[in-house]
């Protein structure tokens, strides 16, 4: 993973774990990597890794069972608001892109109506 | 607790570390950063105990360094210290010889890990083999300090990325890691506190999460941020 050395590192891989999270590549209730194969896995810091679960627990998106580690959430209802919270977060800043190129709402609207269908049905 | 108390060494005139004090904690890994010259590789000789300081003090959990500290602090230096009629198992067992804390199965993980072969003749290997064979004889003490100098120098990408996943996997909460490069961005994930010397002088001590969070800016900009100050002082004649 590329990291964006400007900004703290443990929030890049909450999010990116939050992505597998989303898209069931983790699934509810799994049992998610120690923190030292998560800071093997990203080549980060242990004490960055450490912190990526401890934030993860903070938004209740995992939970850790004493002495047997960190799973994922079973509360699918967390894990839709999580979607939701992400998907407007890239919209916000899709948003601000656009007005930043002096791009209207309705020629926002059209622009995705004809874009090529990449990856939204 | 590594602790470095106003050290300092002057070879005839000229002042090669000036005035270091700074307290290094475990369960860190430090990028220890600074131009050639900056007095990196003095302040480890003097910390590894190869080089006694002209005036301060070096201290290892409350004790000067001395022979004692030797067993418990790995350095790794620059230059090659192995003989060329040995093979990376010869390595093993040297290293097996000379210290107590070396375990062979450790080494033989990670020569492996490396993707190093025991029955490899050292001048055969090319300069980046050579530089993962430094590293795994190092790492393969259990030490309580490693401080590799400049283990990146020189040595192709994929060999950098097993160097770095050999650091992260013997990272640990009751070890000090402390690693020089002129690499800065190689180790801008994997370090948590970075360390800048200039001029033989100890400019500042970060925490690189901190920094990134609190004013947006990489080790790299910071390293750009702190030389370019220092060396705009000195030309107006700030900085005594």
């Amino acid at each position: 993973m590329n990291f964006d050395a400007h900004a703290p590192i443990y929030l890049q891989v909450v999010d990116a774990l939050k992505l597998e999270i989303i898209n069931g590549r983790l699934a509810a209730g799994e049992k998610l990597p120690s923190g030292r194969d998560l800071a093997l896995h990203y080549t980060i810091n242990p004490n960055t890794a450490a912190r990526v679960y401890q934030e993860l627990e903070r938004q209740e998106i995992c939970f850790t069972r004493r002495g047997m580690g960190t799973f994922v959430t079973e509360d699918k209802e967390r894990i839709a608001l999580c979607k939701s919270q992400m998907a407007e977060e890239a919209l916000s800043k899709f948003l601000i892109s656009l007005k930043d190129l002096g791009i209207t709402k309705e020629e926002a609207i059209d622009m995705i109506n004809e874009a090529n269908d990449i990856c939204l049905v | 607790m590594l602790q470095s108390i106003s050290v300092c060494k002057k070879y005839l005139n000229k002042i090669v570390v000036d005035n270091v004090s700074m307290t290094l904690e475990p369960g860190h890994v430090y990028a220890m950063l600074g131009p050639n010259g900056s007095g990196k590789t003095t302040w480890m000789k003097m910390v590894a105990g190869l080089v006694k300081p002209s005036f301060g003090e070096i201290q290892f959990d409350d004790k000067p360094v001395d022979l004692q500290s030797k067993k418990e602090i790995a350095y790794m230096p620059t230059e090659p210290f192995f003989y060329d009629w040995m093979t990376v198992e010869d390595v093993g067992k040297y290293y097996n010889d000379f210290f107590e804390d070396f375990s062979l199965d450790r080494y033989a993980q990670l020569i492996s890990a490396m993707n190093l072969e025991m029955d490899l003749k050292l001048k055969t290997l090319s300069s980046g083999m050579m530089a993962k064979l430094k590293i795994a004889a190092t790492m393969g003490r259990d030490a309580k300090v490693y401080m590799l100098d400049e283990p990146l120098n020189g040595i192709d990408l994929l060999s950098r990325d097993k160097v770095i996943k050999a650091i992260v996997t013997y990272a640990s909460d009751d070890k000090i890691l402390i690693i020089s490069s002129h690499l800065v961005e190689e180790l801008e994930a994997v370090a948590d506190t970075a360390i800048f010397f200039c001029d033989g002088k100890f400019i500042g001590m970060y925490e690189l999460e901190a920094m990134r969070f609190e004013e947006g800016m990489s080790v790299a900009d910071k390293y750009r941020e702190l030389y370019a100050k220092t060396y705009k002082e000195a030309e107006d004649g700030v900085v005594d």
